[in-house]
């Protein structure tokens, strides 16, 4: 199993955050992972994005030449990198912010109405931690524990935030599972 | 056309282009641009113009400014501009630099540029931080400022004091012009114009070198408000940098 | 003890692995992409005892170095192409004075400021030398986290054992990607071996000095470089090191290493999941360069199909080592690009029909 998920957005949403939980997550499991972001001056025109590749085996290459799953967490990503999923993939949408659907047929799309669940996991910053929680459901990537324990090492000395972080996670595994 | 032409009263310089920068909202760079573009327009310099940006946020000033322009290495944006002003000595040659550029890795050819007297003009962008490399520590970061490599706040023992260039160049013979002001505030802003009209003035008569230093708001790596920045401004960093005329040997009559 | 197994940037990876090498000493200035290596190091090296600096200008970064070397501390300097640029008159000084010292640089796009992204383009500055006078460095290049933790240590090692600059050769994909690591037991400076050259105060010894100038008129200078030719011979032989994979039936080995080794890695499973017999053979010190390992390689028909993140570099030393034993293809992206794994597959294919749409046929 290799599985390659590119996480992309605005500066502010956590994207490189998801991407970090997933990655701690995956490892804690015992999984092999690598964890590739966007860096430098990049960053400064307001855009973040990060590749995360899980696999079973040793990773040869950090970089694909296609993603398995797309997280968009905005427009401008979406149209970005839609075409670099691969055929039969999955895109993410996050619903609250993109208004249209991809172009492409033959993908799975998968829309999250981000702020509304996130709100009723109990705050509107917990939208990225819906969202790995509802990705990693989704495609079967990590258990709802392991995503918990994920989150628990990326945000080490954070502790204020596990709780609501918690409940995102949660809140996006119910929504993949029961599509409410 | 019998209606009468509008007075223009404010509109581009024709120094700058017509394009969106890439500074962040708040940014000190942005007015220190325009600036530097109704200064040039308004002494008739913008043909004659050759200047050479900083590495540093402002790396891109080329595509901004609406004149001959020529990169330089970082921190040396001094020595690329004597060859230029020695070949060229009819140009009207400017540099524009930051902190890191001209206190830190440019030291050396910032303090002789200015004590070989060359007639360049130096527009100095103090914002106490690294911006472009993403906040580390600055030759004139204050103490006590957190930076990405001074973590605990910048401390005279480990790291240095705050470095005041300005007022170290103002010992070189040649340097006959230097002033600190600030663009935090209309009021600063206005004089910092002044200055640099003055400090342009001061090349166009051969006098020496002259350096307009000023104090800038990097909201983006001080993670701050820009107005939050501003005000940091006010309240620390002018107690290490206070402005006002440094240097002036002009013997122009304005004192 | 190993430390748990952790995901870490490979720019802290280096930082942290150089502290439990026993590094008491860094000197760096800014420049992305490895300024999170100086900024962990800026917590980092004082909690544990040593001296961290941050240097007005590479320049002063790597002079600072070489003084923390001349009295014995083991020291490292990081930073990126142009910053090593800046670097060079420093590593020619480290060299001729025979002083150990660890530079790291994580390369970026060029010539001049170029751009931030992960390049290879520095091979022939890092493996000839790259300063002025006839001396070398060992470069070693990791491909990844865990072994760039290794290498770190094995840089000291070497650093040391042959009192001599040692470069640590990654770039932007190396310096930002994060990897779970275990790094091994830390080192403690206490227990390193004695130097007897360095500098700490003559207090019951005679004077020693440190210096690479030999103006002597009996051939000082001329006896000098033959020691540093003799020890440079010893390391040559010594010291090379690589990774074969899948090479053994191999038709076509792609040569290549750090990020693009991994890329290339990629493209070898894939085309071996499609009954393409292709393998990869990684050099992990740049200089030396395990000539013999790959030149035994080369044999039988099989293909050498050389890819690299700039402009053909590195394809010099497959050339030397492989002469016409075998055909050489080259592929590279220059100016910051990182391509993909198909990209690869799509020139281990043209090479392989030698149809030359991706890539070239060397001429030696
Ligand atoms: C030789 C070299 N070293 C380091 C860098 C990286 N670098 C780019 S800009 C910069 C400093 C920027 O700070 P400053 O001059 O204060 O300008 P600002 O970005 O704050 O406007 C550094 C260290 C470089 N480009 N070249
Ligand atoms: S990082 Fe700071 S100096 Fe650079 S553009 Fe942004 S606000 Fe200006």
């Amino acid at each position: 199993m290799l599985v390659r998920t590119q996480f992309a957005g605005f500066g502010g949403q956590g994207v490189l955050l998801m991407g970090y939980v997933l990655s701690n997550g995956a490892m804690l499991k015992g999984l092999n992972v690598t964890f590739f972001p966007s860096y430098g001056a990049e960053m400064r025109g307001g855009t973040a994005n990060c590749m995360v590749t899980l696999s079973d085996k040793k990773i040869a290459s950090p970089v694909g030449s296609q993603a398995d799953i797309l997280v968009a967490m905005n427009g401008p990503s979406l149209d970005k990198f839609e075409p670099t999923v691969a055929k039969g993939g999955l895109i993410v949408l996050n619903q609250s912010l993109i208004k249209w659907g991809p172009k492409r047929q033959d993908v799975e799309v998968f829309s999250v109405p981000l702020v509304d669940l996130a709100r009723e996991a109990g705050s509107e910053r917990a939208a990225n931690m819906v969202m790995i929680g509802a990705v990693c459901a989704k495609r079967d990537l990590l258990p709802l524990e392991d995503v918990v324990k994920g989150m628990q090492a990326a945000m080490k000395g954070k502790d204020k935030f596990f709780a609501l972080n918690t409940k995102g996670i949660q809140r996006g595994f119910t929504f993949a599972q029961t599509g409410k | 056309m019998s209606a009468p032409a509008a007075e223009k009263i404010f509109g581009r310089p024709e120094s700058l282009k017509d394009v969106a920068t890439h500074y962040c909202p708040g940014c000190g760079h942005s007015v220190a641009h325009r600036l530097v573009a109704e200064c040039l327009d308004e002494m008739g310099l913008r043909e004659k113009t050759i200047g050479v940006p900083p590495v540093g946020c402002a790396v891109l000033a080329y595509n901004y400014f609406n004149f001959d322009m020529v990169e330089a290495p970082h921190g040396r944006a001094l020595a690329v501009a004597t060859g230029i002003k020695r070949v060229r000595p009819d140009s009207f040659v400017l540099t524009y630099q930051g902190d890191g550029d001209l206190a830190a890795i440019g030291t050396a050819e910032t303090i002789h540029a200015a004590n070989r007297g060359e007639l360049i003009s130096c527009i100095f962008i103090n914002n106490a931080i690294y911006g472009m490399t993403g906040g580390q520590m600055a030759p004139t970061t204050i103490i006590g400022e957190v930076t990405t490599t001074t973590p605990g706040g910048r401390e005279a023992k480990a790291h240095g004091s705050p470095i005041d260039i300005s007022r170290m160049l103002a010992v070189c013979e040649g340097a006959v012009y230097i002033e600190r002001c600030t663009l935090n505030s209309f009021k600063g802003i206005k004089q910092a114009k002044k200055a640099i009209r003055k400090c342009f003035q001061v090349q166009v008569d051969g006098l020496g070198f002259g350096l307009v230093e000023l104090l800038s708001p990097c909201p983006t790596n001080m993670k701050m408000s820009p107005k939050q920045a501003w005000q940091w401004i006010d309240n620390q960093m002018m107690k290490t940098y206070p402005l006002g005329l440094i240097k002036d040997t002009t013997g122009y009559e304005d004192k | 003890m190993p430390s748990e197994k952790k995901l870490m940037r490979g720019s802290d990876t280096l930082a942290e692995a150089a502290v439990r090498a026993g590094c008491r000493f860094f000197s760096g200035y800014p420049i992305t992409p490895q300024n999170e290596l100086p900024e962990y190091l800026s917590w980092r090296l004082p909690q544990a005892g040593g001296t961290f600096i941050q240097a007005e200008s590479e320049l002063s970064a790597i002079n600072m170095v070489l003084g923390a070397a001349a009295t014995g501390a083991r020291a490292l300097t990081s930073s990126s192409s142009p910053g090593v640029s800046l670097k060079q008159e420093g590593i020619s000084y480290l060299a001729g004075q025979e002083l150990p010292a660890v530079v790291a640089n994580m390369m970026r796009g060029g010539p001049g400021l170029g751009n931030i992204a992960a390049s290879a383009a520095d091979y022939f500055q890092a493996t000839r030398g790259g300063g002025h006078g006839d001396y070398r460095t060992p470069v070693l290049a990791p491909a990844g986290c865990q072994e760039l933790a290794e290498l770190t240590f094995l840089a000291f090692d070497l650093a040391d054992k042959y009192r001599t600059p040692v470069m640590l050769l990654g770039d932007g994909l190396i310096g930002q990607v994060m990897e779970p690591v275990v790094f091994p037991d830390p080192i403690d400076p206490a227990d390193l071996p004695p130097k007897d050259y360095i500098l700490d105060g003559c207090a019951g010894r005679a004077p020693r000095a440190i210096f690479s100038m030999l103006l002597g008129q009996q051939g000082e200078l001329y006896k000098h470089n033959l020691h540093l030719q003799e020890k440079y011979e010893q390391i040559t032989a010594d010291e090379q090191r690589w990774e074969e994979n899948l090479t053994e039936d191999a038709d076509i080995i792609a040569v290549a290493y750090g990020t693009a080794s991994r890329i290339a890695m990629s493209a070898v499973e894939e085309l071996r999941a499609e009954g393409v017999k292709a393998g990869l053979f990684r050099p992990i010190t740049l200089w030396p360069y395990p000539k013999q390992a790959l030149r035994k390689l080369a044999q039988g028909g099989v293909k050498v199909a050389v890819f690299e993140l700039s402009a053909g570099q590195m394809v010099e030393d497959v050339m030397l080592s492989v002469g016409e034993r075998a055909e050489i293809h080259f592929y590279g992206i220059p100016g910051g690009v990182i391509p993909t794994p198909a990209d690869v597959i799509d020139f281990l294919r043209s090479a392989l029909k030698g149809d030359g749409k991706v890539g070239r046929r060397v001429e030696i």
